[in-house]
């Protein structure tokens, strides 16, 4: 029996866990507004008086918030302050008692009409970015008013009673700080990604979360009964009793077994007979550190660098990307960090390069290619990260998009002679940094011997290499099924990579997504990777996995599934295997690993 | 450059607000140091600090002068990283007033 009411949304799992409860709809700026003109002399002085009186409540409640943030994020209180600010600001408070007592509008259309006039000031900067942030502070400080005066003024998440599952368009950095653990259950946008600001304090407070839900705000109504599931990126609006039911259990036991393996997340990823591989994390910003800590990462394996690149009207200068790095290797040391220099296309740097418009931007220029052409940029990074590596001697280079041996003696080249200018200068850098290469490209594979005479490590990125060596566009809805990680292809290539670099002696990590899925533990442990890194928490799954599994027997599995000829055959032989060896581990976590994509409860209430 | 707040009169010629017999303004010159810019947070700390002045304080960025009493007028400036930014303070406590927003930019608002 299909129960036809409940809709499925679907977005992207942002942060992994099971929410059921009730919508909580966290809507801006879709107060109605009342508009009518005040007559008589003591009307307008009491509504100034309402007005008056507003502020001074919209100001409390962030005073209040602001006491109660969790210290981790004390630097956001001064988010809130600007907020309380802009309540004060001459043309905010001032503004609205002049078009009530000039104009005789009431509170709500006055704070309007000034917001709008605020607005204005943004609108007509060139730093679209920019204006659209400061925007959405005034919008923010503006709507708290309103809403009071509109009787209101319990929207704010600090004044959720009760438990509930926050929906909203996006969630701006003030809303994502006052997230609490204990009453938000989980969080459903319309927008953002797996690294947004959102997904990432999501992720530390350990609740469920699913970003990029398109209509999600339209589609549910405050109060519906939600089920969000945080692996998969699902929605459920008003599931049946049987679905209800099914995820009710789902997430009992998912939160046991969570608690159960983190407490071994600090172990060694060591396999039951002894063969030691790396768990690191790949991580973006420094406030991810933490995290991947907690979750027990031995060192970073991929910092990626673009963050203070993008959304920026000017380059970043050396001195900050230094004091960026020279922080992470700090924090991280005595553990080894990662840094992957610039990886980013032309089309997303458009504020100091000239607009290519590249018809195909995936295999235009971008990522080292953007580097090598514009060296005064990549000069500068490698320049801070050449200083930083004296910190602790704990920096490892990687160059991302590698394909083939003429990059590698350029950016050599270029390496050289940034170094050769800091030992003229008597600065210090780390002779040794380990230089390293990502292969990502079908041809690095096939030149992978011959790269690895010239690096001291690789470090396989599997989202690229998945698209490239398949030929596919991910983000092409029309090919996307093509995009299997387990392609006979795609498993040669890696084999192909690790065997080269093992021949040269020298390490061999993966980095992209297919590290972090427990899943693929068993291939890539067969197929000799020396360390997986991955997003933090998928560490602990990961870390169990590897502790409970055999090498010997993984290699034996490799060596059969690599004769495999298509990608349906081998995700059936790494179904079968990893159901027989860690059962409850795909029974509580991913409802489609047998490639099903269909609701879980449906497959059972047909068994 | 910054400029040591001693010798602000020097700079006088840069003042956008003409001063008066009884309200002498003062004007000194700042570079934008801190990578993120003069962004949100920051611009509540200059707001807080010139509030503490009776003084008018203003901030101006290429010919555009801003209320630095005002988080708005401030915000509307936009200044990134690099730019190059006036204050003028004119009033009674003028050089109190300066110096602390000088001590503002100096430390790059306890900012990276």
């Amino acid at each position: 029996m299909n129960d036809r009411s409940s809709l499925i949304i679907r977005g992207i799992g942002a942060a992994p866990g099971i929410a059921i409860g009730r919508a909580f709809l966290l809507e801006h700026g879709h107060i109605p507004v009342p508009r009518y003109r005040l007559f008589g002399d003591q009307a307008v002085a009491e509504e100034c008086k309402r007005f008056e009186e507003a502020v001074a409540e919209a100001e409390a409640d962030l005073e209040n918030i602001k006491k109660s943030i969790k210290s981790e994020f004390i630097e956001h209180t001064r988010l809130l302050e600007v907020q309380q600010m802009i309540l004060r600001d001459p043309s905010i408070y001032d503004q609205s008692l002049r078009y009530i007592k000039e104009e005789r509008t009431n509170a709500q259309l006055a704070v309007i009409k000034s917001l709008r006039k605020a607005k204005e000031l943004f609108s007509s900067l060139s730093a679209e970015d920019y204006a659209k942030n400061r925007i959405a502070d005034v919008n923010a400080a503006g709507d708290r008013v309103i809403r009071i005066l509109a009787g209101q003024n319990h929207t704010d998440l600090e004044h959720i009673h009760q438990r509930a599952v926050i929906v909203a368009h996006d969630l701006s950095p003030a809303d994502a700080i006052q997230l609490q653990a204990g009453r938000t259950l989980g969080i459903v946008t319309e927008i953002g990604g797996s690294v947004s600001h959102t997904s990432i304090v999501a992720r530390s407070l350990g609740i469920p979360a699913v970003t990029g839900a398109e209509n999600a705000a339209r589609l549910i109504s405050e109060n519906d009964l939600l089920i969000v599931d945080g692996r998969t990126g699902m929605v459920i609006i008003n599931p049946s009793e049987r679905e209800l039911q099914y995820y009710a259990n789902l997430q009992d036991e998912i939160q046991t077994y969570l608690k159960q393996i983190s407490r071994h997340a600090h172990l060694p990823a060591e396999t039951s007979d002894g063969h030691r591989v790396g768990a690191e994390a790949n991580i973006e910003v420094l406030e991810e550190i933490v995290a991947a800590k907690d979750n027990g990462a031995e060192a970073i394996g991929l910092y990626r660098t673009e963050y203070y690149f993008m959304n920026r009207v000017e380059l970043p200068d050396e001195e900050s990307l230094y004091r960026d790095y020279h922080d992470l290797a700090e924090l991280m040391a005595p553990s080894q960090v990662t840094i992957r220099t610039l990886d980013l296309g032309a089309d997303k740097l458009t504020s100091w390069c000239p607009n290519l418009e590249e018809p195909n931007p995936a295999l235009g220029l971008r990522s080292i290619r953007l580097c090598l052409h514009y060296k005064e940029i990549f000069k500068t990074q490698l320049r801070a990260i050449l200083r930083a590596s004296a910190v602790a001697c704990n920096i490892r280079l990687m160059l991302p998009l590698i394909s083939g041996m003429g990059e590698i003696f350029e950016a050599k080249r270029i390496l050289r002679e940034v170094q050769t200018e800091l030992t003229k200068k008597r600065i210090p850098f780390d002779k040794d940094m380990p230089f390293g290469a990502m292969i990502e490209v079908p041809s690095a594979v096939a030149v992978a011997d011959m790269l690895a005479q010239e690096v001291d490590f690789f470090s396989i990125g599997t989202n690229d290499l998945i698209q490239y060596s398949i030929g596919i566009d991910r983000s092409n809805e029309h090919v996307a099924y093509l995009y299997e990680p387990l392609h006979p292809g795609v498993l040669r290539f890696i084999k192909q990579a690790v065997d080269a670099g093992h021949d040269a002696g020298i390490p061999v990590a993966v980095c992209g997504e297919m590290a972090g899925e427990p899943l693929y533990v068993p291939i890539l442990l067969g197929l000799k990777i020396d360390s997986f890194s991955m997003n933090p928490v998928a560490l602990p799954r990961v870390k169990n996995l590897i502790r409970r599994s055999s090498m010997k027997e993984c290699c034996r599995f490799v060596e059969k599934v690599i004769r495999m000829r298509t990608a349906s055959e081998i995700q059936q032989a790494v179904s079968k295997l990893v159901m027989r060896k860690f059962p409850e581990e795909f029974r509580v976590f991913d409802p489609n690993w047998v490639g099903n994509t269909s609701l879980p409860v449906m497959k059972k209430s047909g068994s | 450059m910054l400029i040591d707040p001693r010798t602000f009169d020097d700079r006088r010629e840069n003042a956008l607000i003409q001063s008066d017999e009884e309200s002498p303004a003062l004007t000194q010159e700042f570079i934008v140091a801190n990578r993120m810019g003069i962004h949100a947070r920051v611009a509540a700390q200059i707001v807080k600090v010139a509030c503490r002045f009776e003084s008018e304080v203003f901030i101006a960025k290429s010919e555009v002068a801003a209320n630095a009493k005002s988080i708005l007028d401030v915000m509307s400036l936009f200044c990134p990283f690099g730019s190059k930014v006036f204050i003028t303070a004119r009033g009674p406590d003028a050089a109190q007033a300066l110096s602390a927003l000088a001590a503002l930019f100096q430390t790059k608002f306890g900012e990276p």
